[in-house]
This record gives C-alpha cells, sequence and structure tokens, in this order.
C-alpha cells in the first residue's frame, strides 16, 4: 500500500501529484499525547496552531517553517551561548548565519513561498533577541506580510525586553511567541546567566536574574491576557535546572502558557561557550524523557523540537537553508501563492482521512493484552510515514506504544550511517548509543549488516512496515510481538 | 577621549550602534566603527559606556 515520497519530493507537482504522494488507505499520521489534533483544544486554538510545525506536532508532519536571521543584537548572556558562533541553542555549531537585511530577508522569504509550498511560518529567532533587535524583526515581519498575508509570524525573545512590544506584537497580528524561560528562582539563574543589559546598564549576579524573572512572567502574563499563544522553551541542564523545571514547568502552566518545550543543553568544549569550556554536561536521550514523562502529566509538552538554526528552512528535522542563500535568491522577486494554496487544501483532504484512521489504531491496540510500553525508533522523511532508508536517516523519530495508544516522544540525532554505499561501524556504535531503550527500528530498507549489528545490541531493525503510516506500522509491529493480538489494523 | 571597537574580535551584531547615545557607530564595509570626534565614553549620559555595557565580546569595546 501507499506511496514512497517524502514531502520534499512534491515541490514541482500539481495538485494531483502532491495527492498521489500523501494518500494512503488505512491509518493516520501522529499522535502526540498533547498537541495532537482538534479533539485536545477549543476550536479557535486549533485553528491558530493547526498549520504551524512547532505548536502542533501533527502539523509538522505536513508544515515548514522558515527562520530569518535578521535580528542579530543581543541583551542577555547565557552560559550556553557563545556570541561569536551564534546562539548554540539555535543553530548548530561553528557554522556562522548569514545576518539579512529585513529587504533581503523579504526576497528570501518569497523565493522560498515559492518553491516550498509547506511553508507556513515565518519566525524570527535571532540569532541575538527579537524583542531587542526590535526594529529589525519588525521592518522584516511588516515587508513580508504585506506580500504574504496568511503567512504565520512567530518569535522568540529571551523575555526581558518582551513586555515594552507586547502592544505592537499585537497589533501585527503575530500570535505566536517562544519565550526561554529556564528559572523561575533568580538564584538559580546566576549559575545560568553572568549578565544582562537593562536600562543602559549592565546588570549581574542575583541582580540581573531576578530583572530577567520579573520581565518574563510580566511578559508572559501580558501576552496570555491577550490571547497569543505562548510557548516556553527551557535548556535542561543537569545539575543547575534539571530538578527545577518541574517548578518552572508548574509557574508558567499557571501563567497560561499554551506549551512547554524542554530541549537539552548543548555543550562542547568546541563551541567556546561557559559551559562547554567548563565540561558541563548535556542531559542523555533517557534523562530527557524521564523528565518530559513527569512533566506530561496534565501540561502540554512540546517533543518533537529539533533546536533549529536561527536560519533554517523547511520541515523540522530538514534544513533547506543553503538552497536559498542570498546569492542564490533573485535580485526582484513576486510571490507565487498557487503552489502554497494547493497544496494547503491536499493536507486538509488528507488529515480528515487520519483522524478517522487514527481512532482505529487506538480501538485495535486497546484489545492488546499486554501492559509494556515499549519505545519504537521511526525512520521517516515526513508526510507520516515509515519511508526512510535505515542508512539515510540523521534523525529517528521515537514513539511509545502500549495498549493506551502510539505517542510520540521526542526524536533522537544520529549520524548518518551510509554515506554513498558504505556503512561505517564506528557510526553505527553511535547509532546504538543514541537510540538507549528503543526496542525495535522501523525503516523503509535495511542491509543485513547493521541489521545483524543491531541485533546483537539488542535492538530489532525491520523493513516489514516500509511506507505505512508511522502509527499503523508500530501497532502492527507490536500486535506481532504480542501474538494474542489479531491483525486487525492490517 | 573616546572608545574603539577591536574589530578582530567583533560579532557585528549591531547592538553597538542604537545603544550609542552619541550615534558614534556606524557600520563601514561591514565593520561597525567608533567615531572618536562623536564618542564621550557616555558621559553625561549613562554612568558607563553603553557599548562596553551591551558588548557580548569582553574587551571588544575599549577605550581608545
Amino acid at each position: 500500500m501507499a506511496q514512497l515520497v517524502g514531502l520534499e519530493t512534491l515541490m514541482p507537482a500539481g495538485a494531483q501529484d502532491m495527492r498521489a504522494a500523501l494518500d494512503g488507505q488505512g491509518c493516520s499520521s501522529s499522535s502526540c499525547g498533547s498537541s495532537s489534533g482538534p479533539s485536545d483544544m477549543p476550536a479557535e486554538i486549533w485553528e491558530k496552531v493547526k498549520d504551524h510545525p512547532c505548536y502542533s506536532e501533527e502539523a509538522h508532519h505536513y508544515f515548514a517553517r522558515m527562520h530569518v536571521a535578521v535580528a542579530p543584537a543581543c541583551n542577555i548572556q547565557c552560559n550556553y551561548c557563545n556570541r561569536k558562533y551564534d546562539c548554540a541553542n539555535e543553530s548548530r555549531p561553528g557554522v556562522v548565519s548569514e545576518k539579512l537585511t529585513p529587504v533581503q530577508a523579504r526576497r528570501k522569504v518569497i523565493s522560498v513561498a515559492n518553491e516550498v509550498p509547506q511553508l507556513s511560518v515565518l519566525g524570527i529567532a535571532g540569532p541575538g533577541d527579537a524583542c531587542y533587535d526590535w526594529r529589525k524583526t519588525r521592518e522584516t515581519f511588516e515587508l513580508i506580510s504585506a506580500d504574504i498575508p496568511d503567512i504565520k509570524l512567530c518569535l522568540s525573545t529571551n523575555g526581558l525586553m518582551l513586555p515594552d512590544r507586547v502592544d505592537e506584537i499585537e497589533r501585527m497580528n503575530i500570535d505566536h511567541v517562544t519565550i526561554t524561560i529556564n528559572m523561575v528562582d533568580p538564584e538559580i539563574g546566576t549559575k545560568i546567566y553572568p549578565w544582562i543589559f537593562y536600562q543602559n546598564r549592565r546588570w549581574t549576579g542575583l541582580d540581573a536574574s531576578k530583572i530577567l524573572h520579573e520581565r518574563q512572567m510580566l511578559g508572559l502574563e501580558m501576552l496570555t491576557a491577550r490571547g497569543i499563544l505562548t510557548k516556553i522553551n527551557s535548556v535542561m541542564i543537569p545539575g543547575v535546572n534539571d530538578q527545577h523545571l518541574m517548578e518552572v514547568n508548574r509557574v508558567v502552566k499557571g501563567k497560561g502558557a499554551f506549551l512547554h518545550n524542554i530541549m537539552p543543553l548543548i555543550s562542547d568544549p568546541a563551541h567556546g561557550t561557559h559551559y562547554g569550556l567548563t565540561g558541563q554536561r548535556g542531559p542523555r536521550a533517557m534523562e530527557l524523557k524521564a523528565l518530559q514523562d513527569k512533566l506530561s502529566d496534565g501540561t502540554k509538552l512540546m517533543r518533537h523540537c529539533r533546536q533549529c538554526r536561527a536560519d533554517a528552512v523547511g520541515l523540522l528535522g530538514e534544513d533547506r537553508g543553503q538552497e536559498f542563500t542570498m546569492d542564490l535568491v533573485a535580485d526582484e522577486v513576486e510571490y507565487d501563492p498557487t503552489k502554497r494554496e494547493t497544496y494547503r487544501e491536499v493536507v486538509a483532504e488528507e488529515r480528515g482521512q487520519h483522524v478517522a484512521a487514527r481512532q482505529k489504531v487506538d480501538v485495535a491496540l486497546a484489545s492488546v493484552d499486554a501492559d509494556e510500553a515499549m519505545l519504537v525508533a521511526v525512520a521517516t522523511k515526513g508526510g507520516g510515514r515509515i519511508n526512510q532508508h535505515f542508512g539515510h536517516a540523521k534523525e529517528f523519530q521515537i514513539y511509545e506504544v502500549s495498549p493506551a495508544g502510539v505517542t510520540f516522544v521526542g526524536h533522537r540525532k544520529a549520524e548518518q550511517y551510509c554515506e554513498g554505499g558504505w556503512g561505517e561501524d564506528a557510526t553505527l556504535d553511535g547509532v546504538i548509543a543514541a537510540l538507549e531503550g528503543v526496542r525495535v527500528i522501523l525503516c523503509a530498507k535495511i542491509g543485513d549488516c547493521p541489521r545483524e549489528s543491531l541485533s546483537a545490541a539488542g535492538i530489532e531493525a525491520t523493513d516489514a512496515f516500509a511506507h505505512d503510516w508511522i502509527e499503523a506500522g508500530i501497532s502492527g509491529w507490536y500486535a506481532r510481538e504480542h501474538a494474542s493480538y489479531a491483525r486487525q489494523i492490517a | 577621549m573616546a572608545y574603539k571597537i577591536i574589530t578582530s574580535q567583533c560579532t557585528v551584531c549591531g547592538a553597538c550602534e542604537f545603544e550609542c547615545p552619541n550615534a558614534a557607530i556606524t557600520l563601514k564595509n561591514d565593520l561597525y566603527v567608533i567615531n572618536p570626534k562623536k564618542c564621550t565614553e557616555c558621559a553625561g549620559h549613562f554612568d558607563m559606556a553603553q557599548c562596553a555595557a551591551v558588548c557580548p565580546v569582553p574587551n571588544t569595546c575599549v577605550p581608545a
């Protein structure tokens, strides 16, 4: 059954091809416990998030975002960030973003919108702070929304200048704002923020963290009061704020945050950050998951974050930024809405089928005679299917399956095993380490050699569910593991 | 009495440009420079030189 294509191959296609590629019988796309679909939230909220890949786990299979790096100036110093290489948690190491002027950003966004029909969101995430470098942020949004009125605007900020911008954020219809909040206790803040710049002076120590904390809380309250969806990003720093993030979660939820996204600290001496140079480690994947599991009770928790670059382009987990560097962007550009409109119609149809199909999987799983929750890794190129070769995967999507259903729990990055036909054993060891706790890998294809090595490490790998919808494949595998379960969802 | 920018360390983020109360900092050939004729080290405006206070790289905005 089903088709073999990832959404990225749809670019030049017309509606018919798009439909063929996305269409399938049977089951569902993804169900993330929290931000999965319309049944979880009021209709007006769903309307806001359904096309935003960062706010809806379900949307991230279909829709793409792009960030434009127009805001390089920042007003705080974080111990996980080295400004010379941009923010380590916004951007992969050693790669300096191409900084853009607002006018260049307009050309770039229009070029992408004409080529990438999945584009739904334009974000400004620095590489400094969007609310501090506000003139450039505002000009960029104003220019681009004049050309592409239906593009969703979002920004991320450290929160320090946010209260001063809320009126304009509301006026400009920026309805998604992310605040990075790593603590609600300024004492803990002193271990994360060496200084801030506020009201014409540099503040250090407890003063700095107190001011930052108060401004973050005020900004969050102001956004919530205006009905602007607010996501909280928290960097999990073992030994510094890992235990404290439970409290952060409680506080931000109480103040009306829509989503809480726990991100692992990225720390490496090569990045030249304070944490990197002092040997502060980041959390292991299972530590991150354990914390997320503790927080998931009653909270909307985002688990599909890719900590993407401040100039990322494409579906989450892919970065097509290199295809749209300024030297490749035409001097004169004009927006052509046809591809994006067609794509939206196709996705709207597709999603209706998924809702019904997902319910089918849930019913089938509920009858399995087992109580074991298992972690499953999936190699996918997007579109909600098991459609990537094991050797081509740079990351795996991780799902938890039990009779209660299939839940997306996160992704794990791994080095690509196959480089031009050659598999490296050292790389495979890295993949095995990255997949700690995982029972099975579902992929489109895998060679005998890596399959046997994985098996020796206790991880099954199979292409038996190649090109199935992710949930269908997972429940099919789970059923096979528990033989008492009839193949109801084949 | 003026500050200067050590350009080899500058990240070209531009924070100093809009914090400067004297409009003494401008972008020239993709590098920020301080016009010493306009720079007052923020005397009369603020307690500390704004460029140095906001600069993310230590010892990059310094007395000339």
